[in-house]
């Protein structure tokens, strides 16, 4: 994929920056300093927090593609678990059917897969807006994976398909799970600063002028259509490679693990983190793993019967979209900018706003 | 041939439920111009009250109206707790609370009434080719059809209704209170789609029972074009019957992605539905 860059004043992000670097620099530069904080966290921390930290890996590319494509674009997807379906599935027959393949291509193949069918959900989708779109992906979701009922001994039923991949080259002395969750983090790290610089540069302008009027952007040169399927082909390549990372993470592809509550609460985390932002993506993903963690916890705690534990955070996430859309528009990277913005201000006007 | 006969017959009833489901969208769309997500989810509580109901009388018909009351008092509720509060911001907004309720719902009715399913009663004997069961199920959709369709059209109410949807600021110089005919609608659509829910549930009650039913119903109402109640119900019949062939030549499994594929190649060709009217846009 070509990334066409713009000079800092060009852009539509009122993010500051260094003149003298190019984005795509600078991105990669914070990529290999969030690997690095990555690295430190889990040489810090025991197997199960190294477990959720690339849990959060693999979250955030679905969810950054996904607020590319919600936040940025205005397409709404309630299936983007479909696409971490593909993904997982990709990874999960390549491992069991070529297992000479090295993992990177079958991460690389996960996101191909993802893209292809982004790009036919998307050629349908330029076409339909609003709730006619939110509708056809939700079908998306909830019929994509009963496909492995139909296909029994390809996909594995209601079981789907289990494999073990070992990726840690032999003589390095890590742990199987931390070396994993630096994989998951060096490829989402890639992909995100893929991300980042669409979102930077002229496509990702294209994108923000089709969210915010379809006839203005057509009348200044934007082929609307083409930059609708490009936001879905997109963010398809994040949801497979996400899904394919999930699947070399657990050693499984089944069909429960990609429901449409997945998809929701994909979207929850979007809205979570602040529509349109990536750092939001990061918030989303963060709180789509500790809500699930902290419940868990709060159900053990308590002594909660198991029929609140498991639905916990499932109603956790619907009140966060309801709460959120009603309270805090903007989410959590919103409240950010909000609280930047009012340490630059004198004390006084500070205490106004506390007030609000 | 038999084959054929039976799959034919098997998916006018299911699209009947289809239609009701369908039709409780296109009340809301066409009222509010918001599609509620949260409508299997409304009905799915409806369903678990009738079943908590029956269980504890013994009374089928009378869970069946305690469901009916509870859909209509969650559905003005919903309106005017949650919508209202939205009805100046994006389209976005309002689709994304609808499916925080959808969630919250799912989840709720699985804490109290747990995920695992529950048997859940036909209204009458299920057995046989279009049993006694089946023809009530059409027989009450076709009946609560007739009547919505009436009441828009031929009552004081009805008029109020459309005039409040579809020009709210005349209707309210004319003194209609459209507000109160907003939350109407939401509590009628609520009541229709609880009805669905108890129809569509048997013989098995758990919180995504009625994921599948709302993606055909869904469909149903954009087939329709979401704003024409005539469409959806002639939409959710004619897609019950395509989708039992479907189910009985393909395998069940096929069914889900037959209507997205439905839904995909319907609007690429027509955008705003089979029955829906083109919306001129103005460049």
């Amino acid at each position: 994929m070509t990334v066409r860059t713009k000079p800092a004043e060009a852009t539509a992000t009122p993010v500051k920056q260094r003149r003298s670097l190019p984005p795509l620099l600078v991105h990669a530069l914070a990529a290999l300093g969030a690997f690095a904080v990555v690295v430190l966290l889990t040489l810090v921390t025991d197997e199960f927090t190294n477990l959720r930290l690339a849990t959060i890996g693999y979250y955030l590319i679905a969810v950054a593609g996904l607020t590319l494509l919600t936040g940025l674009t205005g397409q709404v997807s309630l299936g983007h678990g479909a696409f971490m379906f593909i993904g997982a599935y990709t990874v999960a027959l390549l491992v069991r059917r070529v297992p000479s393949f090295p993992l990177w291509a079958d991460l690389l193949l996960a996101s191909a897969a993802g893209g292809l069918a982004g790009l036919l959900a998307g050629a349908a989708a330029a076409r339909l807006r609003g709730p006619y779109l939110a509708g056809a992906t939700l079908a998306l979701a909830v019929g994509l994976p009963a496909l492995t009922r139909k296909f029994p001994d390809f996909l594995g039923g209601s079981n789907g398909l289990s494999f073990t991949v070992h990726s840690r080259p032999a003589g390095i002395g890590v742990p199987e799970l931390r070396w994993q969750t630096w994989i998951v983090w060096l490829s989402v790290l890639v992909a995100l600063v893929l991300v980042a610089n669409i979102v930077r540069g002229r496509l990702g302008r294209d994108f923000r002028a089709v969210r915010d009027d379809e006839v203005a952007a057509a009348l200044s040169g934007i082929a609307v259509g083409r930059t609708k399927i490009l936001a879905f082909l997109v963010s398809a390549v994040c949801g497979g490679l996400a899904g394919g990372l999930q699947a070399f993470l657990l050693g499984t592809a089944a069909p429960g693990s990609f429901t449409p509550a997945l998809s929701l609460s994909l979207l929850a985390a979007v809205v979570l983190g602040g529509l349109g932002s990536l750092w939001g993506a990061l918030w989303g993903a963060v709180a789509l793993v500790y809500f699930q963690a902290w419940s868990e916890d709060l159900a053990d705690v308590l002594h909660l019967n198991t029929d609140v534990a498991n639905n916990l955070p499932l109603a956790v996430y619907g009140v966060i979209l309801i709460v959120v859309v009603l309270a805090f528009p903007r989410g959590i990277q919103g409240g950010f900018h909000r609280l930047r913005a009012l340490l630059r201000k004198p004390a006084e006007k500070k205490e106004n706003h506390e007030n609000h | 041939m038999q084959d054929f006969f039976d799959l034919t017959l098997g998916g006018i009833s299911a699209g009947a439920v289809y239609a009701a489901l369908g039709l409780a969208l296109v009340i809301i769309y066409r009222a509010t111009r918001v599609v509620n997500f949260a409508q299997p989810a409304l009905a799915l509580i409806s369903t678990y009250l009738a079943y908590s109901v029956t269980k504890a009388t013994g009374s089928y018909w009378l869970g069946f109206a305690v469901a009916i009351v509870a859909g209509t008092v969650l559905g003005v509720a919903t309106e005017r707790l949650l919508i209202r509060p939205l009805r100046h911001r994006s389209e976005l907004s309002s689709i994304i609370v609808t499916l925080g309720l959808l969630l919250v719902l799912q989840a709720v009715a699985g804490m109290i009434w747990s995920n695992e399913p529950l048997a859940f009663p036909y209204a009458f004997d299920f057995r046989g080719r279009f049993s006694a069961n089946d023809l009530f199920v059409v027989l009450v959709v076709l009946a609560i059809a007739a009547l919505v369709l009436v009441v828009f059209k031929y009552t004081p109410l009805g008029l109020r209704m459309r005039a409040a949807a579809f020009a709210p600021e005349v209707a309210r110089t004319l003194g209609v209170r459209v507000g109160l005919m907003l939350t109407a609608g939401w509590g009628l659509a609520a009541a229709v789609g609880s009805l669905a829910g108890l129809l569509a549930t048997p013989p098995f009650l758990f919180p995504n029972v009625l994921d599948g039913v709302f993606v055909y119903a869904l469909t149903a109402a954009v087939l329709g074009g979401l704003d024409n109640p005539l469409g959806t119900i002639a939409g959710g019949f004619v897609l019950g019957v395509g989708l039992s062939y479907v189910s009985g030549y393909f395998g069940p499994e096929m069914v889900t992605i037959a209507a997205l594929a439905i839904l995909v190649v319907v609007l690429t060709l027509r955008p705003s539905g089979l029955f829906g009217r083109a919306k001129v846009r103005r460049v």
